[in-house]
C-alpha cells in the first residue's frame, strides 16, 4: 500500500534559508540587540556576548546563539490538564488554538464589538473545549470586569477549571508568572511534575526592531526555568518596524527569536523554545497590522521553513481575519491562513476565532473556524491508497446502470476518505430557500448554543480546585482585588 | 537662482520626499537674503498642499507622506533659525503637545501626526509613548501649548483620553486647551462623547483639524 504524501508548502530554496540566517547571525553579532532586562543582561555577558550598558545593547556572536540552538529541544511534548494525552509540537505537526487575548467579543445580536466580562471568558472556554480541532485552548479574552493588574493569571485560572487542553498564555506585567507557574503546577502536583509534562506555552513579544522589553525577557527566563516552553513572538511590520521586504523582515525575525532563545538557553540549558511570530504586511495607507494579508501568511510560512532549518518547533498566528464581522473577509482570510500555515508544516497556528486584527473574539467564528481546520486536517492526511489493487476490485461485476452508492467499497471507506459538511451550505437551491435562506453565521449561532447546553466540565481533583483558587485569591488581594466577579456556581 | 526658479524646486523637493534638496535650497534662500516667511509660504507650503492632495487621491502611501513631511522639516531647520536671527518672529500656527497615552506603547500613528503637524507649521512637542496623563499637562503649561493631542490605540487605553479631559477639568484648565483625540479604537462620536474638541482618522485629517481649530481660537 503506498502510503499519503505529506503535502508541504516551501517558499524558500535552501541557500535563500542559509542566506537570511547568516545575516540574522550578523546583525546580532555587529549591531546587536536591545535587551531591557537586567538579569537577562547578565546573562549574555556571562556567555561572553559584547554587552553596551549604555543601550543597553547586547551583541551575541555566532558561536554562543549556535551553542544555545543545539541545546534547545527539537518537540515538545505538552500534555493536557489530565496528564493523559500527549501533543507534540515539532516536525511537521500542526496545533490549532484561538487567536489569543482578544479585548472584545464580537456580539452575535447586536453585531458590534463590547468589551468582554467574565461570562463571556466563560462560554469561550466551554466552547473551545467542546471544539475537537482546536488541540490547545489559549487565553484568548481579556476579562473587563476585573482590574487590569490579575487579568494575566485571571483568565489562566477559569480556563484551567474550565478545560482539559493544553494552553497557549501569557503574562502582562513581571508579578503574573508566579502566580500562573503556581497554578499550573497545582495541577501537576509540583514543579516537577509541571516540568516533565508542561501544560502551557508562554508568549513572549520581543518589540521591533531588535529589542526585549523587561516584561517579555523576564518572562523567558521565567518560563526556562519553571520548564515552560517560551514562545518567541517577532512581530516586524513591514516597512514600519522592520524592513519593506518580505526577506528583510525574516533577517530581523531570526535575529529577534534568536536572542530571545538564547535568553532562554542561557537562563536553563535544554528549556523548551518554540520559534513564532506576528509579523504583518503594514498596511501602508490606514497604518494597521493586516493578518489576512497574503504577504504577511507568506512571511509566516518562510519563517516556520526556518525554524524547520534550525531544527526548532514553530508558531505563527494564522488563520484570523482583519473583518469586523463573520462576513466573506473573515472566511476567506482564515481559511487560506489556516490552509498556508499547516501546509508550511506551523507546529501551533493561533488565531481561529479572532477578527479586527487580534483584537476580538467571536464565537460563532470558532465554530465556523473549527469546521476550516477540519478541512485542513483533512487536507494534511494526503491521499492515500487504500485497497490493492486500488479500484480495479471496485470494478469487478459492475455492470452499466449501477452506482457507486450501494457498493461495499463505498460503504468501506466513504467516511474515512470524505469529511461531510460540517456548517458549509450544500442544500439545492429550492431547499435553501424553503429552510430560511439561513446563512453560516446563524447556523453557527445555533451551535454556539447546542455546545455550550451539552457542555459538562472534565472532572477536577477538589483539593487542586482549592489550590487553584488559594492561589487566584492570594494573588488578587496582592493587587487589592477582594472579590473575583465569578458566576454563581463557578 | 531668481524666486520663480527656486519656489518650484521646493516644492517638488517637498513633493518628491528629498530631505538633501530641500534643506539645499532653503539654504539658498537663507544666502540669497530672501523674504523667508514668503519662501516658505510660497516655497514649500504649496508642496505639503500637493502631497495632501496626492493623499487624499489615493496616490500617495504612508512612506510617500512621512518622507515629504521629513523634508519639510529639514527645510524648516534650516530657515527656522534664520527667522529667529532676523527677529521676523514664529512662522508656527501653534503650539501642540502630542503623546501616545499611559499604558500603551504603540507610536507610529503618533509618530506620523506629529510628523505631519510640524510639517504643517506646528511647533510639536511629542512626549513619545506610555505618557503619564500629568505629563501631557504639565508639558502644555511648560511650553505654553494650546492643543494637547490625545493617541491610543487599545480600547484598553482609550479611556485615558477620557480621564485626561477629566483632569483639565479639575485643574481649571479645559478652556485654555483644545483636545484633539485619534488612534484605531477612537471616532468621532467618542470625541464628542468625552467631550474632545476634535477626533481625526488620519494624518493628513489631523492637520487640517488643528489648523481649523487654530484659526477658531
Amino acid at each position: 500500500m503506498i502510503e499519503a504524501k505529506r503535502p508541504k508548502l516551501e517558499l524558500l530554496s535552501p541557500a535563500f534559508i542559509d542566506k537570511i540566517v547568516d545575516e540574522g547571525f550578523a546583525l546580532l553579532e555587529t549591531h546587536g540587540i536591545m535587551v531591557e532586562n537586567a538579569e537577562a543582561l547578565k546573562l549574555l555577558g556571562d556567555a561572553g556576548a559584547r554587552i553596551d550598558k549604555s543601550g543597553p545593547r547586547a551583541y551575541p556572536g555566532r558561536a554562543l546563539v549556535e551553542a544555545c540552538l543545539a541545546t534547545t529541544p527539537a518537540s515538545i511534548d505538552l500534555r493536557d490538564r489530565t496528564g493523559a494525552r500527549a501533543y507534540t509540537v515539532g516536525g511537521d505537526e500542526v496545533h490549532f488554538d484561538p487567536g489569543s487575548a482578544a479585548v472584545t467579543m464580537l456580539d452575535h445580536a447586536t453585531q458590534a464589538e463590547r468589551r468582554a466580562a467574565t461570562p463571556d471568558v466563560v462560554s469561550f472556554y466551554r466552547l473551545v473545549d467542546t471544539l475537537d480541532n482546536f488541540h490547545f485552548q489559549s487565553t484568548g479574552l481579556i476579562a473587563s470586569d476585573v482590574p487590569a493588574a490579575v487579568t494575566d493569571a485571571y483568565r489562566l485560572y477559569l480556563g484551567l477549571i474550565l478545560s482539559e487542553k493544553p494552553f497557549v498564555t501569557g503574562t502582562f506585567r513581571v508579578e503574573g508568572f508566579a502566580p500562573m507557574r503556581d497554578m499550573l503546577a497545582a495541577v501537576r502536583g509540583g514543579e516537577d511534575g509541571l516540568r516533565r509534562a508542561p501544560l502551557a506555552i508562554f508568549d513572549a513579544c520581543p518589540s521591533p526592531p531588535l529589542k526585549w522589553s523587561n516584561l517579555t525577557a523576564q518572562s523567558l527566563i521565567d518560563a526556562a526555568r519553571a520548564g515552560l516552553p517560551s514562545e518567541l513572538i517577532a512581530m516586524g511590520m513591514t516597512g514600519a518596524t522592520s524592513p519593506a521586504t518580505i526577506a528583510g523582515t525574516l533577517v530581523q525575525i531570526v535575529a529577534e527569536n534568536l536572542c530571545g532563545l538564547v535568553i532562554c538557553q542561557l537562563a536553563r540549558r535544554g528549556a523548551p523554545v518554540i520559534f513564532g511570530g506576528s509579523p504583518s504586511s503594514f498596511d501602508m495607507r490606514k497604518g494597521t497590522t493586516p493578518m489576512g494579508a497574503i504577504e504577511t501568511m507568506m512571511i509566516d510560512a518562510a519563517y516556520a521553513q526556518i525554524a524547520k532549518s534550525l531544527k526548532l518547533p514553530s508558531h505563527a498566528y494564522m488563520a484570523l481575519s482583519d473583518a469586523k464581522v463573520n462576513d466573506p473577509q473573515a472566511g476567506f482570510e482564515t481559511a487560506l491562513g489556516a490552509a498556508i500555515g499547516a501546509l508550511a508544516g506551523v507546529n501551533v497556528i493561533s488565531g481561529p476565532g479572532m477578527l479586527d486584527f487580534e483584537s476580538c473574539q467571536s464565537l460563532e467564528k470558532l465554530v465556523i473556524d473549527d469546521g476550516i481546520c477540519a478541512m485542513v486536517y483533512r487536507l494534511l492526511a494526503g491521499i492515500a491508497q487504500r485497497d490493492e489493487p486500488i479500484a480495479l476490485g471496485a470494478f469487478e461485476g459492475f455492470k452499466a446502470g449501477m452506482s457507486f452508492l450501494s457498493h461495499p467499497h463505498t460503504r468501506q471507506w466513504y467516511r474515512k476518505e470524505h469529511l461531510g459538511a460540517g456548517l458549509a451550505d450544500r442544500d439545492p437551491y429550492d431547499a435553501w430557500v424553503a429552510a430560511g435562506r439561513t446563512s453560516i453565521v446563524d447556523k453557527a449561532h445555533g451551535d454556539v448554543g447546542r455546545r455550550l447546553e451539552k457542555y459538562a466540565a472534565p472532572p477536577l481533583d477538589a483539593a487542586v480546585r482549592k489550590e487553584l483558587d488559594r492561589i487566584m485569591a492570594a494573588y488578587g488581594r496582592s493587587a487589592g482585588v477582594e472579590a473575583l466577579p465569578l458566576p454563581k456556581g463557578f | 537662482m531668481t524666486k520663480s526658479e527656486l519656489f518650484p524646486k521646493m516644492s517638488e523637493a517637498i513633493v518628491a520626499g528629498d530631505r538633501e534638496a530641500a534643506a539645499a535650497l532653503a539654504g539658498d534662500a537663507v544666502r540669497g537674503g530672501l523674504d523667508l516667511l514668503d519662501v516658505i509660504e510660497r516655497g514649500y507650503v504649496p508642496g505639503m498642499q500637493k502631497v495632501g492632495e496626492l493623499w487624499e487621491q489615493g496616490e500617495y502611501f504612508l512612506p510617500e507622506l512621512i518622507s515629504s513631511a521629513e523634508a519639510m522639516k529639514a527645510a524648516m531647520a534650516v530657515i527656522d533659525p534664520e527667522l529667529q536671527k532676523r527677529h521676523l518672529g514664529s512662522r508656527m500656527s501653534g503650539r501642540v503637545v502630542i503623546g501616545t497615552v499611559e499604558g500603551d506603547i504603540h507610536d507610529i500613528g503618533k509618530n506620523l501626526v506629529a510628523s505631519m503637524l510640524q510639517a504643517g507649521g506646528f511647533e510639536v512637542h511629542d512626549l513619545g509613548a506610555d505618557v503619564k496623563l500629568e505629563r501631557f499637562i504639565d508639558k502644555a503649561e511648560e511650553v505654553g501649548a494650546g492643543m494637547i493631542c490625545l493617541s491610543a490605540l487599545l480600547t484598553t487605553t482609550m479611556t485615558n483620553q477620557r480621564r485626561l479631559i477629566g483632569m483639565l477639568d479639575d485643574r481649571g484648565l479645559r478652556a485654555k486647551y483644545k483636545v484633539l483625540v485619534g488612534g484605531a479604537p477612537a471616532s468621532r462620536k467618542w470625541a464628542e462623547e468625552i467631550g474632545a474638541d476634535g477626533y481625526a482618522e488620519n494624518a493628513v485629517a489631523a492637520v487640517k483639524l488643528a489648523k481649523d481649530l487654530a484659526a477658531a481660537k
